[in-house]
């Protein structure tokens, strides 16, 4: 690998701080750090050191996120293919979702990395692993035909309003991905919802019976009509087993979506692989998923409409909420950093996640509103927990 | 009856290089070195001058604000040279030791006469009361303090650590000597705490003092931990500290008015081509005994282990209190995308790597950081290694941004450095949380004078 040390050693002089390239200098570090971990030594403190680092726990959380990317990336071909009334093999259809996905990813990690390479250079340290992840998180909940530029223009909110301005990576108070998603959807609403969005149907006429809607859009219609109004019933037969929307195809995925937010085992499958390498918070999780549990369950015990009487756990099987209780909520910087109000903070996003969807049908990606609201509710979380650590001492003290 | 405490939350280092029971002899250099810089708190003010002679047990500095806090002469001799740094700071006191060590006769305590006052003085001026902690600042205490309680340490549960009961063999009567004159020093308890996982030394089996025992995981053996389980802390309080090696030294100053800070102590480490116990005193030059035991090519040698010790040169000096020496290599070599392969072999705490697979294996580590420093980033990683009822990274963000107020109801009176020290080696975000810590606790201390 001398040869690769080489590179860096010989442009090395270009990016340093008399050098003329010298806004180039995180990106340099960055990729070398990458290549290699560096052969720094322990100068104050312990002597020796974990071999643990933030790029370690950010490669493990991207491994964990592979699987719902690759289904993901399938199931756009195989939704495309569907509507246009083709016949494609796996292959044609996982091809189809690569030429899709690659602009995308690249797209926002050229925006997101530029912009955190800019502020590395302004603030004079290194370049932030967070982003590693951010950076694929946000494509995997876009639609699959949103402009290039709006990923770029949202990439760039997020990492400089989401992120930078709060003072980089650690110091954020919002998800940085989230909150790339919430500006996508609030600026270009009519490329983010609605039923024209999710699956790509250029290049041919739709077949007969197609619908681009996902689950959630067509459940909303059913808002406002009563329970067991016929009305509804075409709709609801699609939640049966054998319609598209089964638990079976919901918990699978092969249900129209975020790219890659639809298949529940997948991302399951991450989150375990999330928690069983201590990178992912099982607390966060678990209580996110009671939380959502719950309401869904009270919904359906007093459900006035066909929404709200789904059956709660097909109701945790749609939109986001598997993948925001195992990839979004859990962001280590944005969620409750006590161990104590990590149940409360899971608990109540996956609560007002469930809440917002049903009851704001305009709004069915409430799970992104819920998390971005209880990363706002955190920090509260976790001052009234520590503040019961210090009356704690404090009453030792008094009772002295 | 003793009470036990179970420590759970922790981690156990295991590292290769053990001390094995050899005894490695005595080990009598020519030059000495006390530094200072082994004294967090203090404003040396010397009391010799190059040039003097000086008998074992004289003073050779004090502290400008406390002068009864008083550094002794390990040996007698000459003072050769006082090294010194940028604007003068006082690096070391070096000296060329007698062949024969004479002491200075402070006159054997009479254990008769009930009186903390002469107690104290005696602590102070044969110079073993700076072998003794003051919390809160973790500092040499003064003996004008009036400690709640004393803790007496008797657990070494540290990586590498060197065996109690090979290190006081044969010195029982010195021990009790030295708890019946720190019982002099409290109205409070003097506690004995032991490690209920090791059969008793029967040294530390003294009289006078309140037995507490504790099994589990390191860091049973800080005494941080031993103080928050038998009786926290609070505002206002001070607690002092003393560990179990440094009893027969306090014991023969009483008995027999001698300072000889004599240690046996242990050499350990992957690069140590001996392990075992070296019989000498503190500030002794490691000069010989390196050359003689370790292998010190691209070597780290340590006064201590390698949690809390110190750096040292390969002609550098036993550091004041320590009785172990680590020579682990040193990690300054790169490492090839060391974070993305599956690391098998690496030493973590964290499952991140498949190392845990193999919970008992020894590990062989080197000083390289493994990554660079970050931002706080990952929550509730500090939590398991501190058995303590705070929030440590709650508490490090409010001494980084200076909230005296916070600090204090965060509880920072409760800790000190070594305290963090398996935190600081588990940290995704490679911070220095011990000098973070000590940067708190010497601002809260300015902040208190």
């Amino acid at each position: 690998m001398k040869f690769v040390q080489n590179i860096f050693d010989k442009t090395r002089p270009l990016v340093e701080k008399d050098g003329k390239r010298n806004i180039l200098y995180p990106l340099h570090n960055a990729l070398e750090t990458m290549a290699f971990v560096p052969d720094h030594t322990t100068h104050s403190g312990a002597h020796v050191r974990d071999a643990i680092d933030l790029k370690r726990t950010m490669v493990t959380v991207i491994f964990a996120m592979v699987p719902a990317l690759l289904f993901g990336m399938w199931n756009i071909g195989r939704l495309h293919f569907a509507a246009i009334g083709e016949e494609a093999a796996l292959l044609d259809s996982f091809l189809f979702g690569v030429l899709k996905m690659l602009p995308l990813i690249t797209v926002t990690y050229a925006a997101g990395l530029g912009v955190e390479i800019f502020f590395s250079w302004k603030r004079d340290h290194p370049v932030n692993e967070g982003f590693l992840v951010s950076g694929l998180l946000i494509p995997m909940i876009m639609p699959v035909d949103i402009p290039l530029w709006m990923v770029a223009v949202s990439t760039i909110f997020a990492v400089l309003i989401g992120k930078e301005v709060f003072g980089g990576t650690g110091m954020n108070l919002l998800n940085p991905a989230l909150t790339a998603r919430a500006f996508a959807f609030f600026a270009y609403p009519t490329w983010m919802s609605g039923d024209q969005v999710w699956i790509n149907t250029k290049g041919g006429e739709v077949v007969d019976g197609y619908s681009g809607a996902t689950a959630l859009g067509d459940l909303a219609t059913t808002v406002g009509q009563g329970m067991g109004n016929p009305a509804t019933d075409a709709v609801m037969a699609q939640f049966g087993s054998g319609g598209h929307y089964s638990f079976m195809n919901a918990f699978l995925g092969l249900i129209p979506g975020s790219i890659a937010e639809t298949s529940a085992l997948l991302i399951l499958l991450g989150g375990l692989f999330l928690v069983f390498k201590g990178v992912g918070s099982w607390k966060i999780m678990l209580s996110f998923f009671i939380g959502g549990f719950v309401m869904a369950g009270i919904f359906n015990a007093f459900a006035v409409n066909e929404f709200m009487g789904l059956n709660p756990l097909h109701q945790l099987m749609l939109g986001g909420f598997i993948f925001g209780m195992v990839f979004m909520a859990t962001d280590p910087v944005s969620a409750a950093q006590t161990e104590t109000g990590k149940y409360i903070y899971g608990f109540f996003a996956g609560f007002f996640g469930i809440m917002i969807r049903v009851f704001n049908p305009a709004y069915p990606e409430g799970i992104m509103l819920a998390i971005l609201f209880m990363n706002v509710m955190a920090p509260l979380i976790d001052y009234y927990v520590v503040e019961a650590n210090i009356k704690r001492r404090a009453k030792r003290v008094a009772h002295v | 009856m003793s009470q036990t405490f179970k420590i759970r939350k922790g981690y156990d280092i295991k590292l290769v290089g053990e001390a094995s029971s050899n005894d490695l002899g005595l080990h009598s250099p020519s030059t000495y070195a006390v530094s200072p810089l082994d004294f967090p708190g203090i404003t040396p003010k010397l009391a010799v001058k190059a040039g003097v002679k000086v008998l074992a047990g004289e003073t050779l500095f004090f502290d400008k604000d406390r002068p009864e806090v008083k550094i002794c002469a390990p040996v007698s001799g000459e003072v050769a040279e006082i090294k010194r740094g940028a604007k003068r700071k006082i690096l070391a006191v070096l000296m060329l030791a007698d062949s024969e060590v004479s002491y200075a006769n402070h006159g054997a305590f009479d254990f008769n006469r009930v009186d903390r006052e002469a107690a104290a003085g005696h602590f102070s001026n044969t110079g073993v009361g700076a072998l003794i902690t003051s919390r809160p600042y973790g500092v040499a205490a003064s003996m004008n303090e009036q400690p709640r309680d004393i803790f007496v340490n008797g657990v070494q549960s540290g990586p590498l650590n060197g065996d109690l009961a090979t290190q006081l063999a044969g010195k029982g009567e010195a021990v009790q000597a030295a708890i019946n004159a720190l019982t002099l020093m409290t109205t409070g308890k003097v506690y004995m705490s032991y490690d209920a996982d090791l059969p008793a030394v029967a040294e530390l089996q003294v009289e006078g003092a309140t037995n507490i025992s504790f099994s589990g995981k390191h860091p049973k053996g800080l005494v941080g931990t031993q103080i928050a389980k038998a009786a926290p802390i609070n505002k206002g309080e001070v607690v002092w500290t003393v560990n179990a090696v440094d009893l027969p030294i306090i014991g023969r100053a009483f008995l027999t008015g001698e300072y000889a800070p004599e240690y046996k102590v242990a050499i350990t480490g992957s690069k140590a081509m001996n392990t075992g116990y070296a019989t000498m005193l503190q500030g002794a030059s490691l000069n010989g005994l390196i050359s003689a035991n370790i292998n010190a090519e691209n070597t780290r040698i340590i006064s201590g282990d390698v949690l809390t010790g110190t750096q040292q040169a390969t002609d550098g000096f036993l550091s004041f209190g320590k009785a172990q020496l680590t020579a682990i290599p040193e990690g300054n070599q790169t490492e090839f995308f060391g974070w993305v392969l599956p690391g098998f072999g690496k030493f973590s705490t964290n499952r991140a790597f498949w190392g845990w697979l193999f919970p008992n294996r020894k590990y062989d580590l080197d000083t390289n950081m493994h990554g660079e420093e970050r931002a706080f980033v990952v929550s509730g990683e500090y939590e398991k290694f501190i058995p303590m009822d705070i929030f440590p990274q709650q508490l490090l963000r409010s001494i980084l941004i200076r909230d005296i107020e916070k600090m204090e109801q965060l509880g920072i009176y409760e800790v000190v450095p070594e305290d963090f020290a398996i935190a600081e080696v588990a940290c995704t975000s490679k911070l220095p949380l011990q000098q973070i810590v000590r940067d708190g606790l010497n601002d809260l201390r300015k902040e208190m004078m």
